[in-house]
């Protein structure tokens, strides 16, 4: 799953699509995903870095991440 | 030390027309009722569990009752049964002083099981058994006649067991609200009303002391009572002037809403629903207006449920499963549904998480844990992000919903009141297969 090249992030979560105009806002987590998908890390080192800074199960940050995925699709925010 | 998880979640901004009151912000948790914590409820009597604020049900009793007794000198509350009938709950209206109003037989029952006096349980409903009507008149309650087939089938009955019936009548009207609530008792401006009392009036065996009236429910008019009062009134003095049969009660029924927020409005309950002190204050000054004598006024009857009982009860319940539907909104599966939830059908409950929460949230649809779609307990609410076993408390449910509540799929749940010293007791077993299969019978060729 890679982002679109032209979505704009910022810092604190806000997200701009230029295509569409949309935007959305992400929690912390959200947000920090977003930024590693946009540095190029694949999803496995993506999930190892948030399983390492976080209180999370493996199988939980699994269904998150599926959820979180459907979430950008459904958005228009990943180059499928 | 690793940080706090909380799920990945992005939210679309959508432009258009601001909301004038800004977003909610009331996602703080609710970790206890009453001095009881929501984790000790759960862990004693599981989840989902009914939970009842005794301390709370006699605030709502003391403070209705101030707002009329400081308002008019002859005031009686009756505990409406079948608003929440269970006997702990009856119970602690009765040593607040109220009545009973019941409107089938076994509330009858119920009602004199709670050790309330025959001549202070009111008699209201379509469908009084015959039997049940026998024990009335021998108890000399007040029966509020319904239609006129029960009106001859009670002079019938008092001529069989020779005895006198203490009756009023319902009356209905028009008060200027919609719809007219004029499937119960005799219309007052066709003149049925009229003839229902002639009728009385002229049986040897019946005595007409009052006259009723129930407006309608979640009443948002105050004025409409107003035009109820006076109405029941004119009849009154129609019953002393024309029939010399003076009226010792006029009794106005129930009907006053609670703080929740229907369903399709636009701003929430607590903003909007006028206070007990405005029906009060419409009411009493109606009568007290009206020309009766000090000594002739009537004693003013008040059959209030709902107003008095629904912020005091409170639905715990845990998150089953997230999911997300086919459009993209999350929804969220809970272990209560409509099936002991009925009020779900009229109101957007307030729900609140009970554990600490993130400040990010989503809007969420709230499914109940039945197998059937119409199981919804909130089409669309802003909530922090969730998990499966999380908890939530769903505000004012303690009208209707413990008695309508169904049998359906799921078994009811426990019932627990916290008394005035933050006791809690469970007054409601949860119920159990055994239970459930208690009434059934298996013919023999099928065993």
């Amino acid at each position: 799953m890679r982002l679109k090249a032209n979505i704009a992030t910022s810092e604190n979560g806000f997200i701009f699509n230029p295509s569409t105009g949309d935007s959305f806002t992400s929690n912390g987590i959200a947000s920090e995903i977003l930024a590693l998908m946009k540095s190029g890390e694949t999803e496995e080192k993506i999930k190892q870095k948030i399983l390492d800074r976080y209180e999370v199960e493996s199988f939980q940050l699994e269904k998150d991440w599926d959820d979180y995925m459907q979430q950008l699709k459904e958005a228009n925010l990943l180059d499928l | 030390m690793k940080q706090k998880y909380e799920r990945p979640s992005i939210k679309k901004m959508n432009t258009g027309f601001m909301n004038k009151f800004g977003t909610r912000t009331d996602f703080d948790p609710v970790k206890e009722i009453s001095g009881v914590s929501i984790k000790s409820l759960i862990a004693d009597y599981g989840s989902p569990v009914f939970v009842l604020s005794e301390k709370q049900i006699r605030k709502n009793y003391q403070s209705a009752a101030r707002s009329f007794k400081t308002r008019y000198p002859k005031v009686q509350f009756a505990w409406s049964y079948k608003t929440n009938y269970l006997n702990a709950v009856c119970k602690i209206f009765h040593q607040e002083g109220s009545w009973a109003e019941v409107v089938s037989g076994f509330e009858y029952h119920k009602a004199l099981g709670n050790g309330v006096a025959g001549n202070q349980i009111i008699f209201n409903g379509p469908d009084k058994k015959e039997a049940d009507l026998i024990l009335a008149i021998e108890n000399h309650s007040s029966i509020h006649i319904d239609h006129f087939d029960e009106l001859y089938q009670i002079i019938r009955i008092c001529e069989q067991i020779d005895k006198k019936a203490k009756v009023a009548i319902r009356v209905n009207f028009d008060t200027g609200t919609y719809p007219i609530w004029d499937r119960f008792g005799f219309n007052y401006e066709n003149g049925q009303a009229w003839t229902a009392i002639n009728k009385i009036i002229s049986a040897k065996n019946l005595v007409l002391t009052g006259l009723h009236c129930h407006i309608g429910t979640f009443m948002l008019s105050t004025s409409a009572y107003a035009v109820a009062a006076n109405k029941l009134c004119e009849l009154a003095m129609r019953c002393k002037v024309e029939l010399q049969n003076p009226i010792q009660y006029l009794d106005l029924g129930g009907g006053f809403p609670s703080t929740n927020t229907l369903k399709g409005a636009y701003l929430p309950g607590v903003d909007t629903v006028p206070s007990v002190e405005e029906f009060a204050d419409a009411i009493t000054n109606t009568i007290l207006s009206f020309g009766f004598t000090a000594d002739e006024l009537p004693l003013l009857i008040l059959e209030c449920g709902r107003v008095l009982i629904d912020d005091a009860g409170y639905l715990i319940g845990s998150v089953v499963a997230n999911k997300r539907l086919s459009d993209g909104r999350r929804a969220t599966i809970m272990d209560f549904g409509i099936n002991i939830l009925f009020t779900s059908n009229w109101y957007d409950h307030k729900i609140s998480v009970a554990q600490e929460a993130g400040q990010y949230t989503e809007d969420t649809v709230l499914f109940g844990p039945l197998c059937m779609n119409v199981d919804v307990v909130r089409e669309s609410i802003t909530l922090p992000l969730l998990e499966p076993k999380d908890n939530v408390v769903v505000h004012k449910v303690g009208a209707y919903n413990m008695t309508q509540w169904m049998q359906f799929i799921n078994m009811r749940p426990a019932v627990v009141l916290i008394d005035q010293n933050a006791k809690c007791h469970l007054i409601r077993k949860p119920e159990t297969l055994e239970y459930l299969e208690m009434m059934e019978q298996l013919p023999d060729y099928l065993k």
